[in-house]
């Protein structure tokens, strides 16, 4: 079985998917001839042609609305934000077009585009090529939030997406991108959407996070892993709907929580899986619901201030440590 | 002030070879959209529905468009103003009036979407949202779609000119244009967006003239108060479409007789500018002209008038006695439901 990266298995899914389904198609800036600025889309255009891998000017809420259109046209679309910090032009057309219409038609049209971005920090890429967005999309009914950690759940969870017949934001860590390695099965397969995973068993503590936190819980885990704590770490994968049952099963193994994300730390995801079981846990909880995230600051460019900033996994570790010991 | 005011209302234009047949259905979709945005205005007095916005004025604009598409295979992206388009394709009065009532059965959104915003599968008109201009992006996407599958269609958005202020318009109008995508712009220009009147929400003249030169596409300013110039106009462009020609903007000049909606009171115009309005309002230009050329008589309208207002009165009834929408139901169809 061949080793792959998270962009390669992104890349590759995309591409089969193509050669499976003459509907889907790519579209955004520099996604054609160039092959997207990460890669993710490089040679769709020479293998499918001009508009199935549609270079377009730099116009996100073009795109989007573009996007949309041809989903009710029957194409499957997958739209690339080229980072998701300039979606943002895109955000009326997401959030009052493509996650409305099958409430407001009653369920008579859908909209079934993937929304692509590379997004997260820690890669010296400033204000503009570094923030978290997921939780503003996440309060936003009829979206699917989703968020690979892995090069497995990468490929299964792309394909359910482009297959899903919703839209669906689904968001590529860039720092992830080629720095985790797994064996990825070629040929068919999904990652049913809605459904976290257990990426590490452990009985002292949950970590509960997704996409770059799930590497920084279980090196945090690793490291502790000799003092006696033994940590599981449950990897969201899909940020909305979010998967209540592996939240309230995890807590009740563990009975102590981490949250952890790189986004902000104020009104991020863990204030909405904090309140989920400080409503429907309290009686499995040993300890004080921990939060980690951002410091609720932009993102600088230079590294010293990006570090204080943002999480990391000797951050993680002696949260982990403290909170094994309450 | 406005392009309409300058042209002198003349005759209508040669209706080449559209039968007797299509020139009375032609006016019989205006004038039930006319009757029955009156009835939807004494419904709102009553208290009866909680929003009316309605096409008094854009009648010629929608029906002879509308009746210029392909129904059922081209794709129509309506506004809040198209219920004369609705109408067009096929819907009925009583279709409408649920909508405006927030029924159950409303064929649109089951009471959920504010009245007038239409939506059917059969006849591929996607359901729109109240975002002026988003709707215009879409066509671009289904005019795009159209060349990915290779299909013979064309995708027609409406919109009022305020639209063409947006970055939605300027975005994808350019994509069409770059691309030659098979798609129609019909502006229906009222020359106000709500109050702000078109000196300042358009820089000087025009919508069609603007874009025709910045976007190099084929754009024309019609009298859209005329339904058989609009009718020809968006059969060429359509056609231009069909022949790899690209998108065609088409302005068709007409006139808001009313306010913007029933939350507008209209203050923003004098009477006398109202009256001086009606002179080119579409509904009975097309009246005159039809008894000019003997395909009506005065008889035989003021019959067509009767049998209207009775449709409207016995479907309002009706439409009255629906069933109301459900609570329970009101948080289905926010994701695709299993089966």
């Amino acid at each position: 079985m061949p080793e792959k990266t998270i962009a390669d298995a992104i890349h590759d899914a995309i591409r089969d998917e193509m050669a499976r389904d003459p509907t889907v198609v790519v579209m955004g800036e520099d996604v054609g001839y160039k092959g997207g600025v990460f890669k993710i889309t490089d040679g769709l255009q020479q293998e499918f042609g001009m508009y199935r891998a549609f270079d377009t000017p730099i116009a996100e809420c073009g795109i989007a609305g573009i996007a949309i259109g041809a989903a009710f046209s029957g194409l499957k679309p997958i739209a690339e934000m080229q980072f998701a910090d300039y979606s943002l032009p895109a955000y009326d057309q997401i959030v009052n077009e493509a996650a409305c219409i099958r409430y407001r038609s009653n369920g008579d049209w859908g909209c079934p585009v993937v929304f692509r971005s590379p997004f997260g920090a820690g890669v010296h890429g400033g204000l503009y090529h570094s923030q978290s967005v997921e939780a503003l999309f996440c309060h936003t009914p009829g979206l699917k939030v989703v968020i690979p950690a892995t090069a497995y759940d990468a490929k299964g969870l792309i394909l359910a997406a482009i297959r899903d017949p919703d839209p669906v934001m689904f968001y590529e860590h860039k720092k992830s991108y080629r720095r985790y390695k797994e064996e990825v099965p070629d040929g068919d397969y999904t990652v049913p959407i809605g459904k976290a995973k257990v990426q590490r068993e452990g009985t002292t503590l949950s970590v509960i996070t997704y996409g770059v936190g799930v590497h920084w819980a279980l090196e945090a885990a690793r490291t502790v892993e000799g003092e006696g704590i033994n940590v599981e770490v449950l990897d969201l994968r899909t940020l909305h709907p979010l998967d209540l049952e592996a939240i309230a099963e995890t807590t009740a193994k563990t009975g102590k929580v981490l949250i952890l994300h790189e986004d902000n730390k104020t009104m991020g995801l863990g204030a909405e899986v904090g309140a989920f079981i400080a409503e429907n846990c309290l009686d499995s909880l040993d300890a004080p619901i921990v939060r980690i995230g951002a410091l609720d600051s932009h993102i600088p460019y230079n590294n010293e201030q990006e570090t204080a900033i943002i999480p990391n996994p000797v951050v993680v570790t002696e949260a982990v440590r403290k909170l094994a010991a309450y | 002030m406005s392009s309409v005011v300058e042209t002198p209302v003349a005759a209508l234009a040669d209706p080449g070879d559209l039968s007797e047949e299509q020139l009375r259905r032609m006016y019989r979709t205006m004038v039930t959209g006319r009757l029955l945005a009156e009835r939807f205005w004494i419904l709102s007095r009553q208290g009866k529905t909680h929003f009316v916005i309605t096409s008094q004025g854009h009648e010629a604009a929608q029906v002879g468009s509308a009746m210029a598409m392909n129904k059922g295979s081209d794709y129509l992206y309506t506004y809040y103003r198209s219920m004369s388009v609705a109408l067009t394709m096929g819907f009925t009065p009583y279709d409408l009036l649920l909508s405006v009532l927030g029924k159950r059965d409303d064929p649109y959104s089951g009471g959920r979407q504010l009245p007038n915003h239409p939506s059917s599968v059969a006849w591929k008109m996607p359901s729109g949202s109240s975002s002026v201009a988003t709707q215009i992006a879409h066509a671009v996407g289904s005019a795009y779609a159209a060349r990915v599958k290779g299909e013979d269609f064309v995708a027609i958005s409406y919109s009022g000119e305020g639209a063409t202020a947006k970055g939605d318009f300027h975005e994808t109008v350019a994509i069409a244009s770059i691309h030659k995508l098979p798609v129609i712009f019909f502006i229906e220009n009222n020359h106000y967006a709500i109050s702000v009147p078109e000196q300042y929400e358009l820089p000087e003249g025009g919508v069609a003239n603007r874009v025709a030169k910045g976007y190099a596409m084929h754009a024309i300013a019609i009298d859209g108060t005329d339904v058989i110039a609009v009718y020809n106009a968006t059969r060429e462009a359509r056609e231009r479409a069909l022949r790899g020609e690209g998108p065609t903007l088409i302005e068709a000049n007409c006139v808001r007789l009313v306010a913007h909606s029933s939350d507008d009171n209209d203050r923003y115009r004098t009477d006398e500018m109202r009256n001086e309005l009606k002179r080119y309002d579409p509904v009975p230009r097309m009246r005159n002209f039809l008894i000019e050329r003997g395909v009506l008589t005065e008889e035989s309208d003021a019959e067509t008038v009767r049998e209207i207002t009775a449709e409207i009165r016995e479907s309002l009834d009706r439409a009255e006695a629906a069933p109301a929408a459900e609570p329970e139901a009101a948080r289905r169809h926010i994701f695709a439901e299993e089966g």
